[in-house]
């Protein structure tokens, strides 16, 4: 399909969105991202059952801890979408990528510099 | 095991916001089971306290360790080398845990991150419950293997009381009452003699009630 999509968004492949863990989008908001999205299969059409159910509530559980520590929750989220739909994929990064410029820079990234 | 409930964070920041060096000590026993106070938890709080730190401006070391167990001096001593090096230890294992570690090493002071709750077990992921009380003289041989002392609110020996209606407990409808259960279980057991027995008074001497406890086994001692 060649679509566009930012080039600023790094993949992480993952063998099911069930795998992804708090700590994993907790570390890469730690490393500096500015955003971490996850997306998962359609919600009833997880091959395991319920990897995306899963991975909606660890999204959500990040989301408070953020909140918590003074870092936008809405700086991660997860969406739900079906291996067929490339389009709109791409579209999903192009919303994250604008959501994520409106929020400005990951504050943690911020304050690492000012420590340097 | 022993069930505990992460606290919030909020509450374990008014904690340690004082010190710059703090080792999060984790447990790898009930607190990993109940998802409270094991490695992933461990993970989880010590990256979301760097960076609330972090994003304060202030400068704060926070580093990670899990043990096997916090109540056996040997896995203790694991940290005896490094202990010393930090303003404060977090221990998310049960309050044995932290009090454990607190008389181990007397220099760090030892803060709670978990809430102690219970003794009980996972009746699904995210479900715990209390299923024992302790009280240091079992009668579940007597009750068909349900404990009124833990289960029943009122911790009766000759029960139900006037409060059970409809087999759930007055104090909460959503809470079974514990001496349905037990007359159910004996009628399916065939044992309904059993209930007919008038339980005698209990000895609450090996209870809270006659102070801190204490096991001695002069036949495993070294």
């Amino acid at each position: 399909m060649r679509l566009q999509y930012p080039a600023n968004i790094k993949i992480i492949r993952v063998p099911c969105t069930g795998k992804i863990d708090v700590l994993h989008i907790l570390r890469a908001f730690e490393k500096g991202a500015d955003g971490v999205y996850a997306v998962g299969c359609m919600e009833g059409d997880c091959r395991y059952e319920s990897g995306n159910f899963r991975a909606k509530k660890r999204v959500e559980q990040a989301q408070q801890i953020l909140n918590t520590i003074g870092i936008s929750g809405e700086r991660t989220r997860m969406y739900n979408l079906s291996s067929g739909e490339g389009p709109l994929f791409a579209e999903i990064a192009r919303e994250m990528t604008e959501k994520i410029r409106k929020l400005g820079p990951n504050p943690i990234k911020l304050a690492k510099k000012k420590a340097a | 095991m022993i069930v505990a409930d992460k606290k919030p964070i909020e509450e374990i920041i008014e904690e340690i916001k004082d010190y710059n060096k703090i080792l999060i000590l984790g447990c790898n026993e009930c607190v990993t089971v109940c998802e409270a106070g094991g490695k992933k938890e461990v993970g989880i709080l010590a990256s979301a306290l760097r960076m609330y730190f972090l994003n304060q401006g202030k400068e704060m070391k926070i580093d990670e360790r899990t043990l096997e167990r916090q109540c056996d001096n040997e896995y203790l001593e694991e940290i005896r080398d490094i202990a010393d090096e930090y303003d404060a230890i977090l221990s998310l294992a049960c309050g044995v845990g932290v009090q454990f570690t607190a008389e181990r090493y007397h220099s760090v002071p030892v803060y709670p991150g978990v809430n102690t709750c219970f003794l009980g077990a996972t009746e699904e992921r995210g479900l715990w419950t209390e299923r024992c009380q302790a009280c240091g003289q079992c009668i579940l041989a007597y009750t068909g293997g349900i404990c009124p002392v833990s289960r029943c609110a009122k911790r009766l020996l000759n029960g139900p009381c006037g409060g059970s209606s409809n087999g759930k407990c007055e104090i909460n409808k959503e809470l079974d009452c514990a001496w349905q259960l037990i007359i159910d279980r004996l009628k399916e057991l065939d044992r309904l003699d059993d209930y007919e027995k008038i339980f005698p008074l209990k000895d609450w001497s090996t209870d809270r009630a006659g102070g801190p406890r204490k096991v001695v086994r002069e036949d495993v001692k070294l």
